[in-house]
C-alpha cells in the first residue's frame, strides 16, 4: 500500500548570520524503510526532533528526499511529488494558512481546493462539522478559538474531500479527552466505511497504545523498531515499572530505600524503577509497610508502556509523553 | 513485501528487531482492534495496480475559492490597516495643499495619494503576508492540496487588490474636492484599481515569496511602499534624474499617470490607455514571477 525504502533527508548546514548562529547539517531521516498496509492506523512514535515530521513531509510531497523511494498506492511519489495531494489528506503541525478564516470557511475552502464542486463541498463541510461537534463555533475565526478547538477545526478541514490516505501530524495536540475521542471516532469511521489508511505522528505513548494498529519507533532519524504495540511490549514483558514520588527527599537511611536507589532513575523527587515483578512486589510491600511510607507522596506500579520499550531499545531521550 | 504470519501452536510469534533492515519485515497480521480486520482485505495490492488519483481543482473555481477566503481574511484582520492607508493618503494631500496650488502638481498629488492606498495594501501587506506564510509553513496547506499555483497567487493578489478599492475611491474623491479637480472621469478608477492593483500585488507577492527571510520580505514591501509614496506623490518635474528613472521603473507610476491624465481639462485617452497597458504588462509579468516563486517555495 505504501512502501518507503532507505529514505534519507539532510537539512543543509547554515552559516552564521547576525542574530543567528551557524547550524550544522542535520540528517533528519537516516535510511528509513517502512511498509504501511491498507486500512491500518500506522503510527510514527518518537521524541521531538526524531524526524517524524520530516518523514511525513516527504510522504506528502512537501520535500524531496535526498535518496530513497516512496511508493503510495502504486504511485512513485519521489518522481511525482505532485500526486501526493491527490491521494493524501494531510494535517500539518501548523495552521498558519487557516488562522484568520472561520471554521466553516476553512472546511469549505479545503473541500473546494480538493476539487469538490460547491454543493458537495458545503454538504461535506456540514457533515464533518456536525460529526466533530464544531457546529456551534462554525462561524468563529480560528484565531479566536482555544488551542484545542483550533486543532480540531484544522482536523475537520483535513477530512473534507475523500482521500484514501490520511496523514496526521500530531492531530490531538492540546485537545481535551472529549475532542480526542471525537478525532479517533472520526478516524475509525472512515477506516471502517472507506477503508482509509491513516499515518499518525505522535509522541504520546498512551495514544499510540490505544489507537494504533502498528507503530514504528523513530530515534534520531532511524526506525529502531516496528510492530504492533502489544508485540513491542512483549520485549519488556519480563519487567514492571515502579514509580515513586517522594514528599521531600528520599529517606535514604531506610535500608530498603537505599537498596532501591542504586537501580532507580532519579529526576528530582521522582524515581522510576524497572524491576522483575517479584522484586517489585516485595519492594512495594517493604515501602508501604515500613517507615518509608511516611516520606512517600505517591507511587504507581504498572506494566510496561511503549516508553519502556523505547528506552529498552536504546532510546536516548526522555521525550515521550504519557498522558 | 511482508513475510507471512508465523502462526505456530496458536500463539503467534513475532520478530522485533532493533536492526533497521529487519524492522520492515515484521510478521503478524494480528490487530489490536478486531474491527480493523474486515477492511484489510487480503494481501496488499501489487504496485502495478495504481489507485486512481482524485481530480485536481480546476483553475477558475480554485481561484475563486482562494479569492473568497483571502478576502474574508482581509476583512477580519486588515480593516484597521485600510483605514491607516486611507488616512495616510488623505493626510498627505492635506499637507501638500499648503505647498501646491493647482495645475499638474495638484493632479499628481491626488493621483499619487490615491494609488498609494493600492501600494500600501497590495504591495506592502501582500509581501508581508506571503513572507509570513512561507516562514510559518503556511504554504504547506496549499501545497498539499491539488491546486494550480496560479490560483493561489492570483486569488490572493486579487483579494488584496480589490480590498484596496474603498480606500482608493475615498482618497480620490476627497483629493478632487480638496484641490478642486473634476470628478467626472473618476470612473477610470474601475480600470486603475484592478490593473495597478494586479501589478503591485504581483510585485508584492513575488517579493514575499522570493525574500530569503520573513523580515526581509516585510522590509522590501515597506521600501516598495515608501518608494511609491515619494516617487508617486512628489511632482515628477522636481525630481533629480536618477530618481526620475526610478520613478519610471516603479509599476505604481503608470497607475498614477493614468489617473492624473483624467484630471486634465482635455484628457488624452491615448496616454491613459498606454499607461494602463504598461500596468497590465507589469501585472502579467510580476504575477508570472510570483507564481514561479510560489512553486519553488512550496516544495523544498
Ligand atoms: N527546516 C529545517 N532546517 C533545518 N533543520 C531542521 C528543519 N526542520 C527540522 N530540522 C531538524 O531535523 C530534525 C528532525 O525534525 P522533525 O521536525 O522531523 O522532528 P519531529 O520528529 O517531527 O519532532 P516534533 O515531535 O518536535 O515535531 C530535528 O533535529 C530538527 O532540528
Ligand atoms: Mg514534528
Amino acid at each position: 500500500m505504501c512502501t518507503v525504502r532507505d529514505l534519507v533527508k539532510t537539512y543543509p548546514a547554515t552559516r552564521a548570520r547576525r542574530g543567528a548562529p551557524a547550524a550544522p547539517a542535520v540528517r533528519a531521516n537516516d535510511g528509513i524503510s517502512l511498509d504501511i498496509r491498507h486500512g491500518e492506523i500506522f503510527g510514527l512514535l518518537g521524541p521531538n526532533g526524531a524526524g517524524k515530521s520530516t518523514l511525513v513531509r516527504q510522504l506528502t510531497g512537501l520535500m524531496r528526499p535526498d535518496a530513497g523511494a516512496i511508493d503510495l498506492l502504486g504511485h512513485d511519489l519521489v518522481r511525482h511529488p505532485g500526486r501526493a495531494a491527490r491521494l493524501i489528506g494531510y494535517l500539518g503541525q501548523e495552521s498558519t494558512a487557516l488562522d484568520e478564516l472561520t471554521v466553516s470557511l476553512a472546511a469549505e475552502t479545503t473541500g473546494r481546493l480538493r476539487g469538490l464542486d460547491a454543493r458537495t463541498a458545503r454538504a461535506e463541510r456540514d457533515g464533518v462539522l456536525d460529526e466533530l461537534g464544531l457546529a456551534d463555533i462554525a462561524g468563529r475565526p480560528l484565531k479566536k478559538l482555544s488551542g484545542g478547538q483550533r486543532r480540531l477545526a484544522c482536523f475537520a478541514a483535513a477530512l473534507v474531500g475523500p482521500r484514501p490516505v490520511l496523514v496526521l501530524d500530531e492531530p490531538t495536540t492540546g485537545m481535551d479527552p472529549v475532542a480526542r475521542r471525537a478525532v479517533w471516532a472520526a478516524v475509525d469511521r472512515r477506516r471502517k466505511r472507506d477503508g482509509t489508511t491513516v499515518v499518525l505522528v505522535t509522541h504520546n505513548v498512551i495514544e499510540a497504545e490505544t489507537v494504533l494498529d502498528r507503530v514504528a519507533v523513530l530515534e534520531r532519524g532511524r526506525v529502531i523498531a516496528c510492530d504492533t504495540p502489544a508485540g513491542l511490549k512483549k520485549l519488556v514483558a519480563h519487567e514492571v515499572r515502579l514509580e515513586l514520588l517522594w514528599r521531600e527527599g528520599p529517606p535514604l537511611h531506610v535500608p530498603e530505600v537505599a537498596a532501591l536507589s542504586e537501580s532507580a532513575q532519579c529526576s528530582g523527587r521522582r524515581w522510576v524503577l524497572r524491576l522483575d515483578p517479584d522484586l517489585a512486589r516485595s519492594a512495594v510491600a517493604a515501602l508501604t509497610g515500613g517507615p518509608a511510607f511516611e516520606a512517600l507522596d505517591d507511587f504507581t506500579l504498572t506494566t510496561p508502556s511503549l516508553e519502556d520499550v523505547y528506552l529498552a531499545l536504546g532510546g536516548r531521550t526522555q521525550g515521550l509523553v504519557k498522558a | 513485501m511482508n513475510t507471512d504470519t508465523v502462526a505456530g501452536t496458536g500463539q503467534k510469534q513475532r520478530e522485533v528487531s532493533a536492526v533497521q533492515a529487519q524492522a520492515v519485515t515484521v510478521t503478524g497480521r494480528e490487530r489490536i482492534r478486531p474491527e480493523s480486520a474486515d477492511v484489510t482485505g487480503g494481501p496488499d495490492r501489487p504496485a502495478a495496480e495504481a489507485v486512481p488519483l482524485a481530480p485536481r481543482a480546476r483553475l477558475l473555481p480554485a481561484l475563486a475559492t482562494v479569492y473568497r477566503a483571502q478576502l474574508s481574511r482581509a476583512r477580519v484582520a486588515r480593516i484597521p490597516l485600510l483605514f491607516v492607508a486611507t488616512f495616510q493618503s488623505v493626510g498627505i494631500m492635506v499637507l501638500m495643499r499648503g505647498v501646491v496650488d493647482g495645475g499638474d502638481e495638484a493632479r499628481a498629488v491626488v493621483a499619487g495619494s490615491s494609488v498609494l492606498v493600492v501600494a500600501f495594501v497590495a504591495l506592502n501587506l501582500l509581501a508581508q503576508y506571503f513572507g509570513q506564510l512561507r516562514a510559518g509553513r503556511g504554504l504547506d496547506y496549499y501545497a498539499t492540496l491539488p491546486v494550480p499555483p496560479a490560483a493561489v497567487v492570483l486569488g490572493a493578489a486579487g483579494a488584496y487588490a480589490s480590498f484596496t478599492a474603498p480606500g482608493t475611491v475615498v482618497t480620490a474623491v476627497a483629493g478632487s474636492v480638496l484641490f478642486q479637480l473634476p470628478l467626472a472621469h473618476l470612473w477610470i478608477l474601475a480600470a486603475v484599481i484592478p490593473l495597478a492593483g494586479a501589478a503591485l500585488a504581483g510585485f508584492g507577492a513575488a517579493l514575499g515569496l522570493l525574500a530569503p527571510r520573513q523580515e526581509l520580505a516585510t522590509l522590501l514591501g515597506q521600501l516598495g511602499m515608501s518608494a511609491a509614496l515619494l516617487l508617486g506623490v512628489l511632482p515628477a518635474g522636481h525630481l533629480p534624474a536618477p530618481l526620475a528613472w526610478c520613478r519610471d521603473l516603479l509599476p505604481s507610476t503608470y497607475g498614477v499617470e493614468a489617473l492624473a491624465h483624467t484630471f486634465r481639462p482635455h484628457t488624452d485617452w491615448g496616454l491613459v490607455t498606454a499607461d494602463l497597458a504598461v500596468c497590465a504588462v507589469v501585472a502579467v509579468v510580476s504575477l508570472a514571477i510570483a507564481t514561479r516563486a510560489y512553486r519553488r517555495a512550496a516544495v523544498r
